[in-house]
């Protein structure tokens, strides 16, 4: 009887967990000789108090929602894709080879596209290995993904070293991509039609990730794919009663995955860096587990967790700068709080949270509650 | 021996709330020591949560127990099991991977030497399985008993644990008629060396043959108590639903067979693990017939059903639907067998004909989705499938009627509906249906024997594997028996007597 009423799981429930994360957080704060109040309002004022901060909080968020749904899609073909940072790594891979190779021909309104496109194929390839070998040969995908994550990195550490990295240059990076190949940045955009914004990281790849989002909602529940996809991620055995081919359903969750996964290439390659260089991921892929956790593998949860981790990691580079003594190690213990509230501890907090909205409705003899259940 | 003069459970204005539901409202219950006392009733009629409260697995939140004559106060099954309260559960509570002995002994164990304790057990059950004749190998690995065996292991170790009262649910629900014989001489000899016994069942045959007084509950409430000398099934059957049930068969069976729809020849099936689970089955299916396949769990139903719906490839055979000839490897598949127009109702309605975590709307067109009245070019027409959702549970009278509630949130008779409102609803040419009532109340099993009938006047073959006998034999026109994968005799109904099925299905000559 401990089941939440939708409105409650979906909103009350991420935001009791983020308080108590935030509560923990804070105590820890308060051990280390800090004031609590002073660090959020510090986090909360560099994450959304300036126009710059916003950007960067909007930067970093693109990211998460691109590896996020990579999650989300995957989970709701019922697969755990630990390999979201392996398949970012390929899509950047992706997204600057065709750079270099065809940038010096090719105008923007080409390149852009076909970086797209080749990022979020050679994100698609490096998730449907694991994916295929999930469905035909049985090897579990959480292995295989994790696994693949490390090949991935090596990978690109050998292209970068052994083949683009310029004759002479010491740094392990590619020659710089020509101007054709550069994701328009908002201020760029906004400054186009007279706004005045702040340089930032922040480019147009942030319309690309609300698209994304709209598009694996559709995708999801408004296609029949989506439908047969999401059969097999919640009963498979009722989806092969129904005539859905199981194998094939996982093939396709794992390719739309790694696909949009492959996607940050165009946000972090094509967007700020300009040319391919090591750790342009640096763990994305793995928050986007956290993403999706706390979206609860919906895109508009996936969204807005992504600018909750988003925020906390501008947020928290400011913390570390402005407050004497407080490490950026700090921020991190606070994204780990929480994780492990809003994802592993819902299930210590919702039969909590239950009893006690059960305690305030009970004068009003609430009807959804049913005993169905009981023969 | 003497009557005492309390009762053996005595259980006064049971109250037990789950969130708005009455589970139970005011219950009563005297058991007299010594007796066979039923409890009937619908599921959701309260019956477990009753027999729960008085095994410790829920406080009641307020009423009063008393064990022969003591007020108790039963927190756990522990308090039940001192009280000397034991239950036997519908579904095994054993170890597979431990003998009969080390089944018993698990978790009271007379000694901290294991070889000890095994010895004192041994002696103990020895005696006890002389003097009521619950006979079992101990030795064996429970994974190798049968079913009856287990069960009798079960009331062995209820026994063992000095239980004087049992609470039996639904012990003949895995059981053959024979076997079934054999508990009932088994619960009546208990009964003679003074032991209470409390059934839950919905099989009113069995209240009638075995109890001597009988409760009947129905939507939280005791609604009738009395004894078995003045209790008739009929009267029972309304007592259970509140109004008069049609059980009987129908009585006309068509004279002529219609054209054959579906036929199976030569069907062989052999497991992973290299075990033959169908042995050469020959079968076919006419217009206007609806066929029984009679036969204890796991004897090959379930794999004829998979492999005439397509969901399993046979290793040999050959399949004709719709004057398509379907050979291994090519075998049908699921899809192509909705389109030749057969409709297959699974016996396992939780793992194969509902996605649980899916809306009631979107489990309704499960299998159906690619119609084009529900999508177009790929995009899924939401408004029409809630509609054409709406109009199922309007005509197959699912509660509540609410397409937007999740599948796992509907009763299962409920949940039936659905599914046969989906099966039903593009007039099938064949039926397959599993299992048609499992799980499901007395007012709706009426409700769907009367569905699958009037299917069959419209010209449907319908094939029906169930392993509840009275089933069989409310439907069929004709019966085939399964024993060990093979086809071990077919009779028209008018040659069926449980006696005769009883005998095939255990692998004896019809």
């Amino acid at each position: 009887m401990n089941t939440l009423p939708r409105w409650a799981d979906l909103v009350l429930l991420p935001a009791v967990s983020l308080l108590v994360a935030l509560l923990a957080a804070g105590g820890v704060v308060a051990l280390v000789g800090q004031d609590p109040l002073e660090v959020i309002q510090v986090l909360v004022h560099g994450a959304f108090g300036t126009a710059r901060g916003i950007s960067y909080t909007l930067y970093y968020a693109t990211t998460f929602v691109f590896t996020g749904l990579a999650v989300a899609v995957a989970f709701h073909g019922g697969l755990f894709n630990i390999g979201g940072e392996g398949q970012a790594v390929m899509g950047g891979l992706g997204t600057g080879l065709v750079a270099l190779w065809w940038s010096a021909f090719l105008p923007a309104w080409l390149m852009l596209p076909i970086m797209m496109v080749s990022g979020a194929l050679f994100g698609l390839a490096w998730a449907a290995v694991p994916g295929y070998l999930q469905a035909y040969r049985g090897s579990h995908v959480v292995i295989t993904t994790i696994m693949f994550n490390f090949i991935a990195s090596t990978v690109l550490v050998y292209v970068l070293v052994n083949h683009l990295r310029p004759k002479g240059s010491m740094s392990v990076e590619s020659a710089p991509f020509a101007a054709s190949a550069k994701m328009p940045g908002v201020h760029e955009a906004l400054g186009a039609i007279g706004i005045d914004w702040p340089s930032s990281p922040l480019n147009l790849s942030v319309m690309l990730a609300l698209l994304a989002a709209l598009a694996v909602y559709f995708f999801l529940w408004r296609t029949r794919a989506g439908y047969r996809l999401r059969a097999v991620g919640s009963s498979p055995s009722a989806a092969e009663y129904a005539g859905v081919r199981a194998h094939r359903q996982v093939l396709v969750a794992m390719s739309i995955s790694g696909a949009l996964a492959g996607l940050v290439g165009m946000n972090e390659v094509a967007g700020v860096s300009g040319k391919l260089m090591l750790e342009f991921v640096s763990g994305a892929g793995f928050t986007g587990i956290a993403v999706a956790l706390m979206g609860r593998n919906h895109p508009l949860g996936i969204v807005l967790a992504s600018l909750l981790f988003g925020a906390l990691f501008q947020g928290g580079a400011e913390v570390a700068f402005e407050v004497q003594g407080f490490s950026r190690d700090m921020v991190v213990m606070l994204q780990g709080f929480i994780v492990l509230f809003s994802g592993a501890m819902t299930y210590v907090i919702a039969p909590i949270l239950a009893r006690l909205l059960g305690w305030v409705s009970k004068p009003f003899a609430s009807k959804t509650t049913s005993g169905a259940a009981h023969g | 021996m003497a009557e005492p003069a309390a009762p053996a459970v005595r259980m006064r204005g049971i109250h037990k709330h789950f969130g708005a539901v009455a589970a139970n409202a005011e219950v009563s219950l005297n058991v007299a020591s010594g007796t066979v006392h039923g409890i009937v009733g619908e599921n959701g009629a309260g019956k477990s949560t009753l027999m729960s409260i008085l095994y410790g697995f829920y406080q009641a939140d307020s009423g009063q127990i008393e064990v022969f004559g003591q007020k108790a106060n039963i927190r756990n099954a522990d308090d039940a099991i001192a009280l000397g309260i034991g239950m036997v559960h519908q579904h095994f509570m054993l170890v597979d991977t431990l003998t009969a002995l080390e089944n018993v002994m698990l978790g009271a164990e007379p000694h901290w030497l294991i070889e000890r304790a095994e010895a004192q057990v041994r002696s103990k059950l020895n005696a006890l399985m002389a003097s009521t004749g619950l006979q079992i190998p101990l030795d064996s690995l429970v994974a190798d008993l049968p079913v009856g065996d287990r069960q009798r292991l079960e009331i062995l170790k209820t026994l063992y644990r000095g239980a004087k009262i049992l609470i039996l649910d639904e012990p003949t629900a895995v059981l053959t008629p024979q076997e079934t014989t054999q508990l009932f001489g088994v619960l009546k000899r208990l009964r003679e060396q003074g032991n209470t016994l409390i059934l839950i069942t919905h099989k009113l045959k069995e209240v009638m043959a075995l109890c001597d007084v009988v409760t009947v509950m129905r939507a939280g409430q005791v609604v009738a108590e009395v004894p078995i000398a003045v209790a008739s099934i009929e009267s029972l059957a309304q007592a259970m639903v509140g109004r008069k049930v049609m059980m009987g068969r129908a009585l006309e069976s068509p004279t002529h067979k219609g054209e054959m729809l579906l036929k199976a020849e030569h069907v062989s099936v052999t497991d992973s693990l290299g075990v033959q689970r169908l042995k050469d089955v020959t079968l076919s299916l006419h217009a206007g017939e609806i066929v029984g396949v009679a036969g204890v769990s796991g004897n090959g139903q379930s794999e004829l059903m998979d492999v005439l719906t397509g969901l399993l490839t046979p290793h040999l055979g050959q399949l004709t639907l719709e004057g398509h000839d379907f050979t291994p490897p090519h075998w049908l598949d699921p899809s192509r067998a909705r389109k030749l127009g057969l409709a297959h109702v699974p016996e396992d309605r939780h793992a194969r004909a509902l996605v649980m975590a899916f809306a009631a709307w979107e489990s309704a067109v499960l299998g159906y989705d690619d119609l084009p009245d529900y999508s177009q070019g790929g995009w899924m027409n939401h408004s029409h499938m809630r509609q054409a959702t709406a109009d199922m549970m309007e005509r197959f009278d699912v509660r509540p009627r609410d397409t937007e509630l999740p599948s796992s949130k509907f009763s299962g008779g409920n949940q039936q509906k659905l599914v046969l409102a989906r099966e039903l609803g593009r007039a099938p040419k064949v039926l397959l249906v599993g299992q048609p009532t499992r799980g499901v109340d007395i007012g709706a099993i009426e409700f769907i024997y009367a569905q699958l009938r009037a299917l069959r006047q419209k010209g449907c073959a319908v094939l029906v594997v169930s392993s509840e006998l009275d089933e069989i034999l409310a439907l069929s026109d004709r019966v085939l028996v399964m024993n060990q994968g093979r086809i071990a005799g077919e009779l028209p109904i008018a040659q069926c007597t449980e006696a005769a099925l009883g005998l095939l299905m255990t692998g004896g000559a019809a």
